[in-house]
Formats: structure tokens, sequence, C-alpha cells
């Protein structure tokens, strides 16, 4: 076939990874354990105070919902509204969990996963009638669900606590412990997105007849990244139960699931790093911006609606980040002579 | 996961572009398909359709617009349940299977419009028709256990090797939406032999292309029938590729075949002629 002029390079994969795979691993590593210094000094010496503190846990709790969600929307191309509902089974599920068991760190690890395990179930239980439908009938059925989800809650109070709240639940959340759930729902996202699996989710969004036609089993691969979605998002929830301290029914409706599928949106359907810098900003912002919260609903739909007309794919489009990505850039840059500068997931045309 | 254990990837050998092998057409039946009738409501849109097709022989079907051509390969793949009839693969019923199952069994298919995964990269493409190929676990990929990375490498120099066949292993990493129409017929070829059919079936792939493409496509065509000795099934309306490469051709008419035999036999048929043929002089 004749050979656009984009593909000068004969090797173009090959040649593509200049840093091995280990040095890639180990660059992440530094980069990661040196956030996390930077965060644990910054809050013991005092820099940000306890308010902002807070915030900086709550935009933890926020990015894991949202790279959660984007599972669901970004990769898998389905419009649930019922995120919050997970969250709400994993936060209680996760308190009471916690609340029964003597207290330590390997109790809060067990908590969080037995609240990781029920949302899960929940979302299997939920994804496998909910799958079958699409668009605005997925969308209903999951907003139900949702809402389903509170009113058992308000409606079981001598387990739930009801309308009063679930209090006295142990404040686990810290910085280290958010931040690395954080990072760990981001690895385990980006490592299922890189394998086989990842690619049936993503070929289920492109087109579900072809999916099927290359022996996808499509429904065994959406009910799979919808129940992987809910399950960090009960994590998620039990992260934020620990860092309230309390939980109420009232924190997971509608608007809240809302909330969490405007960051994916703003920060771009299908790129982890739009979803993490939309749940920054958006959850960071009004809660910094007090003096404007009656306003905040209208600088919300503004921004949103901007954005949509402006670059409807969101503000990162697809892109996704790769810090060695980025240092490999940097090298072909200085070598000169770049040969291979296509970057990864984008078409150079 | 995968329930049923997979053989690790067969890896048959490409050979170098300008080598067509020697033809060595097997005509034991890998499909057969009997009495085979689907309605639409009221619409009998394929009826009493018999043939069966060589484990080696590339067979053509063609027919007026509207003959309902596409619904038998649709048939084929289990995307409508046939209302009357049996479709047997290598001796094998399908009846009762899904799409899913009856691309397992071993029949690929492409698409009349294009079915890409088109924000996706070639490479990707090709590595979703390699999924049923690689069986590590979700559990495996976020450890990144050797076996995932095993399994990855393998499937990726699969994947490159089947794009050669076509010469498009340099166009590994451009997303697959943003290829020249051509191109994207091959990629969708090579998608579907990713998959390790046993059948391949080509709806229309010389659509679009110009006379020069297509005689490269039959090329291809046959060398992948030599290659990797399966048997393959296109619906085309270019006749001089049907007739070029096509050893046994069947022609339907309004769902039922009027014709069958060897290009000679069809090119001579009057009824053929009358009804497809003869349309398409009048209509130029």
């Amino acid at each position: 076939m004749t050979k656009t002029p984009s593909s000068a390079s004969p090797s173009l994969y090959e040649d593509k990874r200049i840093i091995s795979m280990p040095v890639r691993y180990l660059i992440n590593i530094v980069a990661i354990a040196v956030f996390m210094l930077i965060g644990n000094l910054i809050i013991s010496e005092g820099i940000i105070n306890r308010t902002y503190t807070t915030i900086l846990l709550q935009v933890g709790v926020y990015i894991i919902l949202a790279v959660s969600l984007n599972i669901s929307t970004g990769y898998l191309g389905q419009l649930p509204l019922g995120h919050a509902g997970f969250m709400a089974v994993g936060a209680y599920v996760g308190a009471l969990a916690w609340k029964a068991m003597p207290h330590g760190l390997g109790y809060m690890i067990i908590g969080l996963i037995v609240a990781g395990i029920a949302a899960g179930i929940v979302g299997i239980i939920i994804g496998i009638p909910a799958l079958r439908l699409r668009g605005d009938y997925l969308a209903i059925l999951t907003l139900g669900f949702g809402e389903i989800i509170r009113i058992i809650i308000i409606n079981l109070p001598d387990i739930t606590g009801g309308t009063p709240g679930l209090l006295n639940i142990p404040k686990y959340s810290n910085f280290n412990v958010i931040f690395i759930f954080v990072i760990l729902t981001c690895y385990i996202i980006h490592t299922m997105m890189k394998s086989r699996h990842g690619r049936a989710i993503l070929s289920i969004r492109e087109n579900e007849i072809a999916a099927e036609a290359c022996g996808i089993n499509t429904t065994y691969y959406k009910v799979m990244a919808f129940s992987v979605s809910a399950a960090l998002a009960g994590v998620a929830g039990c992260l934020y139960g620990g860092l309230q301290g309390s939980l109420f029914p009232s924190a997971f409706g509608f608007m809240d699931s809302i909330n969490i599928l405007v960051m994916v949106v703003l920060g771009g359907m299908g790129s982890m790093i739009g979803s993490v810098l939309a749940a920054s900003v958006l959850t960071a912002l009004p809660a910094m911006l007090q003096f404007l919260a009656s306003y905040r609903m209208v600088i919300y739909s503004v921004l949103l609606i901007l954005v949509m007309i402006f670059k409807p794919s969101g503000l990162m489009g697809t892109y996704d980040f790769s810090l060695t990505g980025l240092i490999e850039k940097a090298i072909i840059k200085i070598r000169g002579g770049s040969k291979n500068n296509a970057k990864e997931g984008q078409a150079n045309e | 996961m995968s329930k049923n254990q997979k053989q690790p990837v067969k890896l048959v050998p490409i050979p170098s572009p300008n080598i067509i092998p020697e033809r060595d057409v097997d005509m034991s039946p890998i499909l057969e398909i009997s009495h085979l009738g689907i309605d639409f409501g009221g619409l009998t849109a394929v009826e009493d359709l018999n043939m069966a097709i060589g484990r080696t022989e590339i067979a053509g079907l063609i027919g007026p617009n509207g003959a309902g051509k596409t619904t038998v390969f649709n048939l084929i793949t289990k995307v409508y349940q046939p209302t009357r009839g049996t479709i047997m693969l290598d001796g094998r019923d399908t009846a009762g299977l899904n799409t899913i199952q009856i691309n397992k069994l071993g029949i690929a298919r492409t698409f009349q419009n294009i079915r890409l995964f088109k924000d996706l990269t070639v490479l990707d493409n090709v590595l979703i028709g390699l999924h049923n190929e690689m069986d590590y676990h979700l559990a495996e990929a976020i450890l990144r256990l050797p076996s995932y990375w095993r399994a990855e490498r393998i499937a990726r120099e699969r994947a490159l090797e089947l794009l050669s066949i076509f010469d498009m292993q340099d166009l590994a990493n451009v997303k697959a939406g943003s290829l020249p129409y051509g191109a994207q017929r091959r990629l969708e070829i090579v998608r579907a032999l990713g998959t390790n059919p046993s059948l391949l079936l080509l709806d229309e792939p010389a659509a679009g292309m110009n006379p020069s493409e297509t005689s490269e496509l039959m090329e291809n065509i046959q060398k992948i029938r030599d290659t990797f000795k399966i048997a393959i099934m296109l619906i085309e309306h270019d006749m001089n590729l049907v007739m070029g490469i096509c050893e046994g051709i069947c022609v339907l008419n309004y769902g039922k075949v009027i014709a069958k035999g060897t290009p000679e036999e069809i090119q001579a048929n009057p009824e053929v002629i009358e009804a497809y043929l003869g349309k398409k002089k009048e209509a130029n």
C-alpha cells in the first residue's frame, strides 16, 4: 500500500520506549515518594492549616470517585448516574465494619476491602439488568438505584443510624492512607486499561457489534467494568467515612452523583489525568471560595456549558499523562533528531 | 475469565509479500448450510439456501442490491437467528449459539459499513482481535506478572506480523479512524484474522478501492487463504475480483439461490445475466 508521509520511521512501534520498564517503575515510585514526603511535610510543619488539610483529603476522596466513574463513563461509554449510591454502600459497610472491629492498621485495611467488595457486589447486581439498557434508560435506572440506596439507609435506623447519621466512625483517613489509595486506584485502573480486559472495555465503547464479532463477551466486560467502578467508589466512600467521622444519608443524594459526573465530563471522558485535575479543582474551589457558596451551582453550570461549547471532549480530551513519557519526550527533544515523536495513544495525523 | 482453556497463539508463518504459494484447495466442507431461511415479519429475506464451502476454498456470494447477501452473513454469524434450516460448522450444528461463541468456533467477519474501533490505534484494533488468544487473568494484568508481559509481547509481535500482510506495520500507532478508506478495510481483515478463524467472511472488501488497490487485495486474499489454510467467503460487487479469485460462486436474488457453480458457469448462466449482469448493463 502507499505509505502516508507521517509514517517516516519504519520501526515506529519498537523505538518508542527509550526508558526500560524497570527504570520507568523506579521513576514513578520515586515521584510518588517525593509527593508523599512533601504532603507530609506541608501538613506536619503547619504550612497549611487544618481546614485546608481537610480540603486536601477531600480532594483525594473525590479523585478516587472521579477516576472510578471514569471507567464506566469514559472507557465503557455508559452513563450511570448512581455513583453516590455505590459510594454510600462502601461508606456504610466500611464504617460498620470499622466500628465492629478493634482499632488497628490491619483492621482498617480489612474494612476498606470489605467496603470495596460490598460495593462491587452491588455493582454486579445492578449492572446485570442495567447494562442491558442503553443511554438514557441506563441513566434513569442507575439514578433510581442511587435513590433506593439512600432511602434504604434512612429506613434502617437500627443499623445505619438513619437520618440522624452514623457517628463515632474511627477517623482512619489521614493524608498517607488517602494518598496511598489514590495512587493504588490510579494504578489499578491504569494497568487494567493496558491489558486485554481494558482493551475489551474500550472496544465496547467504540463499537459493540464489532467487539462481539471479535469474540469479546460484551455483557461480561460491561458488568466487570461497572463492578470495578463500583468497588473503587465503595473504597472512596469508606475513606470518606473515615475522614468525616460521621455519615449522613443526605451526603449521597442525586446531586452528589451529578457532581462526580461533572468532574469526569469536565476533565475529559477517558482521561485519567483529566478526572484527577477536575476532581481537585471542583472539590477545592468551592471549599476555598466559601463566600461564593450561593453561586456555586451557577458557576458549575456556566463552566460546564463553556467547556461543552469550546471543548466537547473535556479539558484533557482523552490525553493520558505519563511522567516517563514526558521525560522520554524531553530526551528526544534534547537529542534533536526526533525520529519518532508519535505520542502514545494519540494519532499523528 | 476464559473458562475454556485456549491453546497458545498458533503462529502461522507469514511469507514475504512477493511469494504466493501454490494453490491447494481442500474441498471437504468447513461450512454446510442447508435449507436456511429467515423471515422478518411477513418478508422472507432468505429462502431455502443450500451451500457448502470447502476447507480452503474462496467462495463468492453475489447478487443484486437487496438480494439478502449480508443477511446470509448475519445468519452465519448469528446476528440473526435463522427461522429455518441448519448451519453446520466443521460438522457441528451451530443452532442456539450467539455471535461470540460463533467467533470462538472459528468464524470471523468484516462489515460492509466499516466497524473499526476508530479512536483506538491500529495496533490496539488488532490486539482486540487477538483478545481470546491471550489467556491471562485480570489480577495478573494488575500485578503485572511475567505471564502478562509474555502474553502481551507475543500478541504484539503477532499483531505486527498480521499487519505486515498488508504492509501496515508502520501504521501501528496511528488512530484507526484517521486511516484512508482502503486501509480501514484492510485493517478490518487483519483484525478478523487475529481471532484465528477457520472461515473468514468478507463483506464487500473491495468497496471504495481503486482498481490497483483491488488487484492488490485479490492477491492478498489468495495469500491469506494459502498461508493460513482457511476458507474465505466474500460478498462483492466487483466482478473482476469475484471472477478472478473465487473457486465457487453462489448467486442470490430476492433471497433465493438462482445459480451456483464455477466462475465460468456463472458467467454463462442466462438467468444470472438476466437478474444481475444484464441489469447492470442497462443501468450503464
